[in-house]
């Protein structure tokens, strides 16, 4: 790389615009778990300052602990993002694999079909999504969320799947035909295991918009049984609009979980953005 | 073709094993509700029954005061709420990606994960998050506005109807523009480096050599970033949810067509709700993003040219 590129100013100023965001991106966060330690007055009298031993209180953990049935609601959201992703990428692999591995009459079609759902979000058939889910008697369980979070990940699942698949090399599929491996065999022992790193993007990917969703949760599955973490969060938020220790509290519990599987898999997510999928 | 050749090739009956679960799953739970959706538009529920109307819920929405005030208010936010985001997330979005991918920068990888840590969080934490924050109760916003010797500037941005809607638009600018960033510094990062040289031997540098040789050579993602938060936005339901509540308040000054179509379906205190007035909305906002793709499909996207490298 020439020196034209590397001059001392820009590079401070570069620093500094990407640090002065990157303060505007964390401040809430860090602000509402900070405070989320800290007693009543703490919290209103130094909002800015860390939990010093004068103000450091957990009478917010103990009261969301109490009150709302958060474990429940923790194991809700998570019975129903582990299913739904596993019937994403179960279902998605096998579609793109056949899109992809095989020259059909309708090939390009069905991908076209598929990749539909790229675009228009699944929210516009709730109505008819409602109804279905009345009818079928599936109204208030976790299955009629899975449902939709399943058909809801697929497309951009396929999309992304079918073209990594299309790097696998072919010799290695025929030198499985020929020893005599049956077609099911090939998916599942030779090119599922080779296609893992962009599964654990799609993973990612098809992960954070389940976990966080409201809209289905309120509409398909709002009693107390079937409550997932975001709505649960949601509905005692409303109730405890007073209770500042409380809120604060719950919004931490919230974003943890989330933060912590996020700096697990962050290199993965960004290597996975940038990595072709999107070019 | 492999079939022209093998033409009495035996029915592949694994083909369709592999495509079965995945088509009946996304037809089922998507495309058959989509299309009932637009369908029960057309209907009306008179007397117990469901009868054919033909466009008459679309002439109420857009015809009868009851409906069409809130219709075109929601959809003119809406289009406000799609502004704020082209002007200030994607924007910012392009800069901090170029920041970002200048060669030999330090702690690339920390600024890049620290920027993206919103776009991750809940609608449900970022609305309340910030509601505390701008809350003149808690006076974290004018206590941080007094170090800077603007505190007379805070009001209470999201309970002023004059500000609500923009003050929620930049929340959710603060939320995503994780995105944009990501998809623009993965382009910027697939430039070949013989191109970035070529340019530094005619002496095209640092922000000339932006706007004349990276600028043209993104501008197909910026498209896509485009598209994307154009349909997100006229998609968008649970930041305003969260924060301002089904009724969108104050008086109905942050309702985009989410809420919009959430208050017609299901009713909200005195308001029954009607599912075929929801399932016209729905129709309507179908249409819109349907209109802005095909507008991208179409127009941008042929125009825009691609490079091969």
């Amino acid at each position: 790389m020439s020196t034209a590129t590397r001059s001392v100013p820009r590079t401070i100023g570069a620093h500094a615009i990407l640090l002065t965001y990157t303060v505007i991106a964390l401040f809430p966060v860090i602000l509402v778990i900070m405070n989320s330690f800290k007693s009543r007055a703490g919290i209103f009298g130094a909002p800015l300052t860390p939990p010093t031993p004068k103000t450091f209180d957990l009478i917010g953990y103990t009261t969301v602990i109490g009150q709302g049935d958060f474990i429940h609601y923790f194991q809700n959201s998570l019975v129903v993002t582990v299913a739904s992703l596993f019937l994403v990428l179960l279902f998605g692999a096998m579609a793109a694999f056949a899109l992809s591995e095989y020259r059909f009459r309708g090939n390009s079609l069905m991908g076209l079909y598929l990749a539909l759902g790229i675009m228009i979000p699944i929210r516009l058939g709730t109505v008819a999504i409602l109804q279905l889910m009345v009818a079928s008697g599936l109204v208030n369980t976790l299955t009629a969320l899975i449902l939709v979070y399943t058909a809801q990940g697929l497309p951009l699942a396929v999309f992304i799947l079918s073209e990594f698949m299309k790097q696998v090399s072919d010799d290695l599929k025929n030198a499985g035909r020929i020893d005599g491996l049956s077609e099911y065999t090939i998916f599942f022992r030779l090119v599922l295991p080779l296609v893992r790193p962009s599964m654990a993007t799609v993973a990612v990917f098809t992960m954070i918009p389940i976990w966080n969703d409201l809209w289905f949760p309120l509409i398909l599955a709002p009693s107390e049984e079937t409550k997932t973490v975001t709505l649960g969060a949601q509905l005692f938020l409303g109730q405890f609009v007073t209770n500042w220790n409380a809120i604060l509290a719950a919004l931490s519990l919230a974003i943890m979980p989330v933060l912590i599987l996020y700096v697990i898999f962050s290199r993965q997510l960004i290597r996975g953005i940038t990595s072709g999928a999107v070019k | 073709m492999a079939a022209d050749i093998r033409p009495k090739r035996p029915f592949r009956w694994h083909i369709g094993v592999f495509l079965a679960p995945a088509v009946l799953v996304y037809t089922a739970i998507m495309i058959l509700p989509l299309a009932g959706t637009l369908q029960l538009s057309l209907f009306r529920n008179i007397e117990q029954h469901q009868v054919f109307v033909g466009l008459e819920n679309f002439r109420m929405l857009f015809g009868d005061p009851n409906w069409s005030v809130g219709f075109w208010n929601a959809l003119r936010n809406n289009t406000w709420f799609f502004i704020i985001h082209m002007l200030v997330q994607n924007p910012i979005g392009v800069m901090l990606a170029a920041l970002l991918s200048s060669p030999r920068l330090r702690f690339a990888a920390f600024y890049r994960t620290a920027i993206f840590v919103p776009t991750i969080l809940s609608f449900v934490i970022v609305g309340f998050a910030w509601k505390l924050i701008l809350s003149p109760l808690w006076g974290v916003a004018p206590h941080l506005m007094d170090l800077v010797g603007l505190k007379s500037l805070f009001t209470p941005w999201l309970g002023k109807e004059q500000y609500a809607l923009t003050a929620l638009s930049l929340i959710s600018v603060w939320q995503f523009v994780g995105i944009p960033m990501m998809l623009i510094y993965a382009a910027l990062l697939s430039i070949p480096e013989e191109v970035i040289e070529a340019a530094e031997c005619d002496g095209i540098t640092g922000l000339a050599q932006f706007w004349k040789i990276k600028l043209p050579l993104i501008l197909p993602s910026i498209g896509i970033i485009s598209i994307l938060t154009f349909v997100g936005n006229f998609n968008a339901f649970d930041l305003i949810y969260t924060a301002q509540g089904a009724l969108a308040g104050p008086n109905y000054s942050t309702d985009i067509l989410g809420t919009f179509l959430y208050r017609a379906f299901f009713g909200f205190q005195l308001q029954v709700g009607d599912p075929n007035m929801g399932a016209a909305i729905a129709t309507m906002m179908f249409l819109i993003i349907l209109g802005g793709v095909c507008v991208y499909l179409f127009l941008v996207q042929t125009r825009l040219r691609r490079y091969q490298f």
